[in-house]
């Protein structure tokens, strides 16, 4: 005890500081002199937004016939080759007209107010699992087909920094700010009532009829189907049935004679490491217990099963005529596809730019055959 | 308000005696059944010599960083998976049905993400302000740790919480209707630290918040409010930020829809004018029944729910005495008061909040009811320190139609049956 007290004592704290336990943060006269000044090669690499009056748009441009094949490769997966949205993934195009009725379709071309937004956005966050990968003459060529897709310019549109003004979208002037503060508080700022509120109470919605709440054991997909038709985006992301999401993948290829799976010896250190250069795979792909198709397909078993064969994945043409054609994801030709996925497959769906090290690419192949069907 | 906040510690006997009496007139005999529980034997956890009366439990180091024991493994946050594609960009719920006083553990706090949970460490953190500034500055994460410090708590509610219930009763559980909301002792430095630190122009209106993450977030916030209350927080509860919170650093914009608290915080912009990003045109703006939609809808009305009894959290002791309990917060300020209702709102009764109303923080009321066993029709209702009363949901569908998917505040009902169940229900 004594030994805090005198630490304390010999602290002179000036009073009025033990006085005022609650003051509120100091202002500070001067800068504290922390941090440092950022670079503007820093600035560059990090300050990339734009906005609604242009400011921040790179030089560059794309046409309608470019943003299609690019959209295709780096989007339809999700978005659908006419942008219309596969799953629950968001719709891009249509819904003109509908945001004054039940359920409205909310895309780029019915809701969005500004193009800039999807000019920051595609460029900065897209494509899901690879962002800002796309060079700013590929996202002038993405909007130029979104904009297509929603029958706002012709096929033959070229989509640059000078005609970017030139775009105005349908629903630009379809947004009010905040008028809460004078239409609802007026009525909602009031004496609440005690007793004798209302003469009858009746129920008049039950969660049950929809039933729809997880953990629930008579779920059923019917009701799921219709709510979530029902429900639209709660969350940010268009919600679809489940029940309508499943089902729609067709069986394709009848699996090859199974191949020997290659156990690469399992190396524990390098299993380790495939488990972390996996990390670039699994926004899109996952493994394990439980694992189901995501973006991509799961990936159990993978190594030494015949290609296109995940059960219930809507693989691309290339990919299903590869597997019909015999094609085995043997550790050779996985090699080969993870180093270069394009140059290996073209047009096929997995929007991944490749395993550069083949370090990376023995770890990750290591990795994935400790995964069995 | 001409009623007092009602804050005591416990209910008193008087009052609890009189509602007992009343209602046992209601109920007849079966509460004297209840309240006089006779045991058939004697209990053998009692006469018994319990394992663990006798033996050892765990060491000290059994745990170097304790879980919830077992026995409450189902107290998990849980996701909806029909709402969206896949769990990375997504959501989940706080238990809250399952919780108690205020403050809400940061294992359980639901998570909102919309590239995934991303690991960045503090080695590799680094926070940008640019912009209208006079000179844009780059910190550490030891940088931040050498600036004045605040410690508040605050609530974070997303807009889209209890969104799914616009159109009518849709899921059946406090955690899945009322569960996007979490409430936690944040410690960082005040964001206008920063900025004056960088020195912000006289043209500087707005500034950009960006995350580290793939989505980065951005959102646009009014420089009055950047340098009136937000934070950059580098804990929660006392311990580091979690990573499904943004972990190293999260903004906290206090009062205002969880989209807005930017996590894995790398970039503050300032600016003349707002940047309209995805997050703040596309999303979390509220369509109404015209087709227009409103922008800017920053502030989180007044709200509450009764977390039990509820449809997680029935009723299992039969009549007689009944703790209703839940939260209540409001965005504008303190909660003042609560009221609840088991008539379905024919009358109501002032709750009593746990402690005073903090600004920009969850309160938890109780109301100590005593049941008679017939059906109830439970809602609660805030009042906040504005004297905003929170509105029935006929009431906000008045204003803003079925559309809206944000900022739905309504008054809740539950549905409890005379077996103790409970149900989410609409009312008229």
């Amino acid at each position: 005890m004594s030994k805090f007290r005198k630490r304390v004592i010999g602290t002179t704290l000036p009073s009025i500081l033990l006085a005022s336990s609650l003051l509120a943060t100091p202002a500070l006269a001067d800068k504290l002199g922390i941090g440092r000044a950022a670079l503007p090669e820093e600035v560059a690499a990090w300050d990339h937004d734009v906005r609604p009056d242009g400011l921040g748009l790179p030089e560059g441009s794309g046409d309608v016939l470019t943003g299609e094949e690019l959209f295709s490769e780096s989007c339809a997966v999700c978005h659908g080759e006419f942008a219309e949205g596969v799953d629950n993934w968001p719709e891009l195009a249509g819904g003109l007209g509908t945001l004054d009725r039940e359920d409205p379709v909310k895309t780029v071309g019915s809701f969005w107010p500004f193009l800039s937004t999807t000019w920051d956005y595609v460029h900065r966050s897209m494509p899901y699992g690879n962002a800002q990968s796309l060079s700013d003459d590929e996202v002038y060529a993405i909007l130029a087909y979104i904009l297509y897709s929603n029958d706002l310019v012709d096929d033959d549109f070229v989509l640059s920094k000078a005609s970017f003004a030139e775009v105005e979208l349908p629903n630009a002037g379809g947004f009010i700010l905040d008028d809460r503060d004078s239409t609802e508080l007026p009525v909602f700022i009031r004496e609440p009532c005690m007793t004798d509120c209302k003469a009858t109470v009746e129920i008049t919605a039950h969660a049950t009829v929809l039933d729809v709440t997880p953990n629930d054991t008579t779920d059923d997909g019917a009701a799921v189907a219709e709510v979530a038709e029902a429900v639209a985006d709660a969350t940010g992301d268009a919600p679809a049935p489940e029940a309508a999401a499943a089902e729609a993948a067709p069986e394709a290829v009848e699996p090859a004679v199974a191949a020997p799976v290659e156990t690469a010896a399992a190396d524990p250190e390098l299993v380790a490491a495939g488990e972390k250069v996996f990390k670039k795979c699994a926004a899109c792909h996952k493994v394990g217990d439980g694992a189901k198709n995501a973006v991509g397909p799961a990936l159990n078993g993978i190594v030494g099963r015949p290609a296109g064969t995940v059960e219930g994945f809507k693989y691309s043409k290339p990919m299903l005529d590869a597997g019909a054609g015999g094609l085995v994801w043997t550790h050779d030709e996985l090699s080969g596809y993870l180093a270069d996925p394009k140059g290996y497959m073209p047009k096929n769906k997995m929007s991944f730019a490749g395993l550069k090290k083949d370090s990376d690419l023995e770890a990750v192949i290591a990795y994935l055959s400790t995964f069995g069907q | 308000m001409t009623d007092e906040p009602e804050i005591t510690k416990a209910p008193q006997i008087a009052t609890t005696r009189r509602g007992f009496l009343g209602a046992g007139v209601a109920a007849g005999g079966a509460l004297l059944g209840a309240g006089a529980a006779r045991a058939a034997g004697p209990d053998p956890l009692i006469t018994e010599v319990q394992p663990w009366a006798q033996g050892l439990g765990d060491g000290v180091d059994a745990s170097p960083y304790g879980l919830p024991i077992r026995f409450e493994g189902d107290v998990v946050r849980r996701n909806v998976e029909w709402l969206t594609a896949d769990t990375i960009s997504s959501i989940n719920f706080t238990p809250i049905h399952a919780l108690d006083g205020t403050i809400t553990p940061q294992g359980c706090g639901f998570e909102r993400h919309h590239s995934g949970a991303i690991e960045l460490s503090k080695d590799d953190y680094r926070l940008m302000i640019n912009g209208l500034v006079d000179t844009p500055l780059v910190f550490t994460y030891a940088d931040l740790e050498r600036f004045p410090r605040e410690t508040r708590t605050y609530f974070l509610e997303c807009a889209a919480n209890t969104g799914m219930e616009w159109a009518g009763s849709q899921l059946n559980g406090a955690q899945f209707t009322h569960g996007m909301i979490h409430n936690m002792e944040y410690t960082g430095v005040p964001l206008r630290l920063l900025l004056e630190e960088a020195g912000v122009k006289t043209e500087g209106k707005w500034v950009l918040a960006e995350g580290a993450d793939a989505s980065s977030n951005g959102r646009s916030i009014p420089l009055e409010k950047a340098m009136d209350d937000c934070l950059v927080a580098f804990k929660a509860n006392g311990e580091a930020l979690r990573k499904e919170h943004g972990y190293p650093v999260r903004l906290c914009v206090p009062g205002w829809e969880g989209n807005m608290w930017v996590k894995w915080l790398r970039r503050i912009e300032v600016g003349d004018q707002p940047w309209e990003q995805r997050e703040e045109t596309s999303k979390y703006t509220d369509t109404l029944a015209d087709g227009t939609s409103r922008k800017w809808t920053w502030v989180m009305d007044a709200k509450s729910v009764v977390t039990s009894p509820s449809p997680q959290m029935p009723i299992k002791h039969g009549p007689g005495p009944l703790v209703i309990t839940g939260l209540a917060w409001s965005g504008r300020g303190s909660i003042t008061r609560v009221d609840v209702t088991v008539d379905g709102g024919k009358t109501w009764m002032p709750a009593r909040l746990a402690a005073p109303g903090q600004d920009m923080a969850v309160s938890r009321f109780y109301f100590d009811h005593v049941w008679d066993g017939s059906e109830m029709l439970v809602q609660s209702r805030a009042i906040d320190s504005t004297g905003y009363v929170q509105p029935t949901k006929t009431e906000l569908r008045d204003f803003r139609g079925l559309n809206s998917i944000y900022h739905n505040n309504c008054i809740q009902t539950w549905w409890v049956k005379a077996n103790g169940e409970a149900e989410n229900v609409e009312v008229s």
